[in-house]
């Protein structure tokens, strides 16, 4: 049986400096992964994930992260896209200073 | 060291505004992420987790001091400010923007740096004992071998489009300082009968299928050396398995094809390829090459300062008995500096580090840097009447860290804080490891150590020859790490053994001080290291301590 389809946000990294983005239901590229169009169907993540990587000139590697409903918005579900809303662990450097 | 000619500053101005024009393209659109992306590789810039990553190659991990203040000015005008040295001499910048890498390409080439063939499937930057041309135990220095394969591989048409990458290290001693056995082709410098020649070991690799490289031939003379590895490279480039890109790599062919079998098609492949080399320019330019790595004049003047300082200062006593390794020459020795200070970042260094290790160079170590494969900076020839102003000029730039070889000294992956490929961190790993056991204050107890951490199976972090190997996967949504044991990368090369489940993130600290407590109570005396426990007792006692509720149910 299919397993039931996990809410998701589109990701990427932007082209010119390589910061994570997150895609907006506005069509916006946002840095704040709060601001990311939250996606519970799957036929409309395959169309918004296809929006994405038509954008050549703007993202790179733009792919489904699995996320979920939160205070201000969605919120990431594995460590990794955690990671990828602050920055590195080991110096106060990207998202965590500069937003 | 080597001086580029115009031939290699011709080669390099051109390959640069290539890539320059590429960049271009990719901006305005005209060119896909597809498109660009092998062309990127090819010039060693990836895209990370955060950002873009240009890997910067060290060739056989030598440099001079404009080099290292070069490297400085990068990371201060087109980063933030430090630079990561890797496990295959090579430095990385974790933050330029795209835009910025032509210019950076520019401003290395002006000393003769590049990125050329740092990623891609191609063969990659050449790494060689960090101690070469200094070291004590030394047959011959292989760094002119290594620049000859360097100028023989870049840009090699035949091998640009490989099944995988291919990695070749090299060491001129028999102490294998350079990890040979884990390289695709390793190469060992002897002598016999008062001839310099060649061993060549074949398929070795860490990885998600760790082997250790076998020996494809024992003794090549320098004649046919070149052609050997071109017809080596040329037979797994055409036999070699593209059909599942975890199967690519040498090591591969070799298990699957058998040792002889390769040998046999090596051969034949090098009859063909011999006759290409006829009129040995290869041999002339090597000879040439030579002519650059002559050893400086070493002065021999007394050593009274430094035996002063050794008497009188604890301080600086501790540091010159962890940090010194013996020199070729009287008088001198070679000074690793530490960029392992507990608490940092394995292998980081800041822009103003990085120019203090310039000038020491520059001033008192005959202009010459290394970067070794375990991510510290060598001064490789240093006279030691000089080493207590050097230690004093460390010390001040928070460099003078006394823990070479030891339990702080560790290797570590960039892991999850910075590359896309990675299933866990490493760097927190390391820096929590090496502060816990400052606090406990058994660093110099425990004694020779190697620990090494990888965030993924690729095994940057070189873990399986790890003394103490610790591997970080994504199990179930959580960081996992897994260990290993026994793990060597000497010439006596051994592939640890894993000790069972592995730990959460805020238990694998704790399972490695459980190790080294048990170790300490089961070394015969305090000469005993922890890999000849590991070899006499074998992994059960360490098993049984790591995990007790085991042994609680087997009983």
């Amino acid at each position: 049986m299919p397993r039931d389809f996990t809410p998701k946000v589109v990701t990427a990294n932007h082209l010119l400096d390589g910061d994570v983005i997150y895609q907006t239901a506005d069509d916006r590229w946002s840095r704040h992964h709060a601001e990311a169009e939250l996606i519970t169907d799957e036929a409309h993540a395959t169309i918004r994930l296809l929006d994405a990587e038509r954008q050549v000139d703007t993202v790179v590697g733009a792919y489904l992260a699995d996320a979920r409903p939160g205070t201000h918005g969605p919120e990431p579900v594995h460590f990794r896209e955690v990671f990828r809303t602050r920055g590195p662990s080991n110096y106060a450097h990207g998202k965590q200073v500069e937003l | 060291m080597y001086r580029y000619n115009e031939f290699d500053r011709d080669f390099l101005a051109e390959r640069n505004r290539q890539f320059r024009a590429q960049v271009e393209r990719r901006i305005d659109g005209s060119l896909t992420e597809e498109e660009f992306k092998p062309l990127r590789l090819m010039n060693g810039l990836y895209l990370q987790l955060h950002a873009y990553m240009l890997r910067v190659a060290i060739p056989y991990g030598t440099l001079n001091s404009a080099q290292m203040r070069q490297l400085a000015y990068l990371a201060e005008r087109w980063d933030k400010g430090y630079g990561h040295f890797t496990t295959r001499q090579n430095i990385q910048y974790n933050w330029p923007r795209l835009s910025d890498v032509p210019d950076m390409l520019d401003a290395l080439a002006e000393v003769g740096l590049h990125a050329i063939q740092t990623s891609g499937n191609t063969i990659r930057n050449v790494t060689a004992d960090h101690f070469a041309g200094a070291a004590a135990d030394e047959v011959a220095d292989p760094r002119p071998v290594a620049e000859l394969i360097r100028q023989w591989s870049t840009d090699h048409p035949e091998f640009q489009f490989m099944p995988r990458k291919f990695k070749f290290a090299i060491t001129g001693a028999p102490n294998d300082r350079a990890v040979t056995a884990a390289h695709d082709i390793g190469l060992r410098i002897v002598e016999r009968g008062g001839e310099i020649g060649y061993t060549v070991l074949v398929g070795g690799g860490l990885g998600r299928t760790p082997m250790i490289g076998k020996v494809l031939a024992e003794f090549i003379p320098a004649e046919d050396l070149l052609p050997y590895l071109e017809a080596t490279v040329a037979v797994w480039n055409a036999i070699g398995r593209r059909d599942n890109k975890f199967k690519a790599r040498i090591k591969i062919l070799v298990h699957e094809v058998g040792l002889d079998a390769l040998r046999a098609e090596v051969e034949e492949e090098f009859t063909l390829r011999k006759p290409l080399y006829v009129g040995g320019r290869d041999v002339a330019l090597l000879e040439e090459i030579a002519g650059h790595f002559a050893p400086p004049e070493f002065e021999t003047t007394p050593t009274e300062t430094y035996d002063a300082a050794y008497a009188s200062d604890p301080v600086f006593r501790s540091w010159a008995d962890t940090n010194l390794a013996p020199h070729r020459a009287d008088g001198y020795a070679i000074v690793t500096v530490s960029l392992k200070k507990q608490g940092d970042t394995p292998g980081d260094a800041t822009a103003d580090q990085m120019r203090v290790m310039a000038d020491l160079a520059e001033r008192y170590a005959h202009d010459e840097l290394r970067i070794s494969h375990e991510q510290n900076v060598i001064l490789p020839h240093v006279h030691k009447r000089h080493l207590p102003a050097i230690h004093a000029a460390l010390k001040a730039a928070g460099l003078a860290t006394a823990n070479i070889g030891l339990v702080s000294d560790i290797i570590a992956c960039p892991g999850m804080d910075y590359c896309a490929l990675a299933t866990a961190r490493s760097i927190p790993v390391a820096q929590q490891i090496a502060t816990r056991f400052d606090e406990l204050k058994l660093e110099h107890e425990i004694g020779p150590l190697k620990i090494k951490i990888s965030g993924c199976i690729n095994a940057c972090g070189h873990h399986h020859v790890g003394h103490i190997g610790i591997l970080g996967l994504d199990r179930a949504g959580v960081e996992n790490y897994q260990i290993t044991l026994g793990g060597d990368g000497t010439e006596d090369a051994v592939i640890g053994t894993r000790t069972g489940p592995g730990f959460a993130y805020d238990e694998i600290v704790g399972a490695v001080e459980t190790i080294l407590k048990t170790y300490l109570s089961l070394r015969e005396d305090p000469s005993e290291t922890f890999l000849q426990t590991c070899r006499r007792l074998g992994i059960a006692p360490f098993k049984a301590a790591l995990y007790p509720e085991a042994k609680t149910r087997a009983a």
